[in-house]
């Protein structure tokens, strides 16, 4: 059915008892034209856009658990294009353009609130290499400014710039374009538009293994049986070395967790979405009022998803840097997701070894900012067989080859990034 | 998460620098080819269930330790000075 006021209207004078589910539970066939493995905002963006842009309808998205349950639900729900590099800004400058216009696309409102990204800088050295950005951003087409002194405390008036501070605030990278998306909602959006076009969702379902015959796949297997394909993507986030040694692969991954808390919900006082960084603190406060806050990685290789008290200490002190206010805040809720991040920072996409399975992994902290893009991107390639020139750079090989796309210039080391 | 350090007791991971898993470097020398060194440069560093790892007591006694620890529990099996001929007999 489609979401509309009249909908609404129709539903409310029913007692809102007959409005039907999202997602209906279909039986898994045993074979289908493209298996999508993981059920996060990226498979589900792609099963969209494989029936949305190519009419490619027989697909399965398996998840081991509930879809979106991963790293799509444990994000900071910021989206943003302000990188460096030609390569990780077209891929996710295009995302920032699809945003804008996929909740009419979805008729699912994902709640897209362009508010502004202001990234601050904390020294001179610091705000000139942002300067840069800014510069390759303009020159790339994309809304970027460098904000100091009084037009940074008008942009964000709540910032603390008094006083002698330890990492004082010089100036900020501002992306007016930036903003926050719900990131439940991109998951069931996209859940509902795949399911609707015919394609099968099956939830709770883990794969355990893949068929491969001369090089070529053949099979994925799982939990609930064998589907016979010829095309898959593995899409997994966390897990993505585990699923890929199955298949033979070995990625150069690290999964670390990433924590993230919220605190209890007070009236509106902030609009934009900042980033603190000297170490990592991102704050945004959401529509019901409560403040959203993320850090940098725990710095070691874990799956357990779980908090991290001395990492939420350092969080929350570099938070009370930006805004002292937040001291009286009480905190809500904490929770850690298992990102996979690779040794220069930037994702891993495209076609691997084996003929007929992609890859769609390590993209740490900027995947779901990306999510339409790379859905958009991965339908082209497993409908068309045809590499997306957007995702050229990202291939699996570029370890080997030493074209390494590194946005931070910190190297292609383990827990750099 | 409680690293128990052979010098200092059970203290706060906080206190410790991470130095990733143990593990042998393979033999480079003489090695055609680029796949060696991708190998030895970016694999083995994300290991699923029980793995030997070195961790530097940074904010303590300043010792390189090596433990056994689930990266899925965090359970530490395991722990022992880094150093095979500073360890006790």
């Amino acid at each position: 059915m489609t979401y509309s006021a009249a909908a609404l209207l129709g539903h409310a004078i029913l007692g809102n008892k007959h409005w039907p589910a999202i997602l209906n539970t279909p039986d898994m066939r045993s074979s289908y034209d493209v298996v999508i493995v993981g059920g996060g905002g990226h498979g589900l963006a792609t099963a969209h856009y494989l029936a949305a842009n190519h009419g490619i309808t027989d697909v399965a998205v398996i998840e081991a658990a509930w879809i979106g349950g991963g790293n799509t639900a444990r994000n900071t729900g910021i989206v943003r294009s302000d990188y460096l590099l030609n390569s990780s800004f077209r891929l996710k400058n295009f995302a920032l353009g699809l945003w804008n216009d996929l909740s009419r696309q979805l008729n699912f409102n994902l709640m897209y609130e362009p508010r502004g990204y202001v990234d601050l800088a904390h020294s001179d050295d610091e705000l000139e290499r942002f300067t840069l950005r800014a510069n390759a951003m303009r020159l790339r087409g994309a809304e970027a400014e460098i904000l100091t002194g009084d037009a940074l405390l008008a942009r964000v008036p709540q910032l603390d710039l008094t006083g002698e501070k330890r990492f004082p605030v010089i100036g900020a990278l501002a992306q007016e374009a930036g903003g926050v998306v719900r990131h439940d909602a991109v998951a069931w959006g996209f859940a509902r538009s795949a399911a609707s076009a015919g394609i099968h969702i099956i939830q709770n379902c883990p794969v355990t293994g893949f068929e491969i015959t001369g090089g070529r796949l053949s099979a994925v297997r799982t939990a609930l049986g064998r589907v016979a394909c010829t095309r898959a993507l593995i899409t997994v986030a966390g897990a993505s070395t585990a699923l890929a040694e199955m298949a033979g692969l070995d990625l150069p991954l690290n999964s670390i967790n990433v924590q993230a808390l919220v605190t209890e919900p007070v009236n509106p006082v902030l609009d934009a979405v900042v980033n603190y960084n000297a170490g990592l603190c991102y704050a945004s406060q959401t529509s019901k009022g409560e403040f959203v806050l993320g850090g940098a990685t725990d710095g070691y290789t874990s799956y357990a998803r779980r908090g991290n008290f001395g990492k939420i200490e350092d969080v929350l002190a570099r938070a009370l840097q930006i805004f002292p206010f937040l001291s009286r805040l009480r905190l809500m809720r904490h929770w850690a997701g298992t990102a996979d991040i690779t040794f220069d920072g930037n994702a891993i996409v495209g076609r691997t070894e084996v003929e007929g399975l992609m890859i769609n992994a390590g993209w740490g902290y900027s995947g779901f900012k990306a999510t339409p893009a790379a859905g958009w991107c991965l339908a082209e390639l497993l409908g068309t067989g045809t590499l997306p020139e957007l995702l050229v750079p990202f291939s699996l090989n570029r370890f080997e080859t030493g074209s390494e796309q590194d946005d931070a210039g910190a190297g292609p080391y383990p827990w750099l990034h | 998460m409680l690293i128990p350090c052979p010098f200092c007791g059970h203290r706060d991971q906080a206190e410790f620098a991470y130095g990733g898993p143990a593990r042998a470097l393979p033999e480079l020398d003489g090695q055609d080819g680029t796949h060696a060194w991708r190998t030895a440069l970016y694999s083995g560093y994300n290991p699923r269930g029980p793995v030997t790892e070195l961790w530097f007591h940074a904010n303590g006694c300043e010792s390189w330790i090596q433990i056994t620890r689930d990266t899925v529990t965090h359970r530490i099996t395991r722990s022992c000075l880094a150093n095979p001929r500073e360890r006790e007999p």
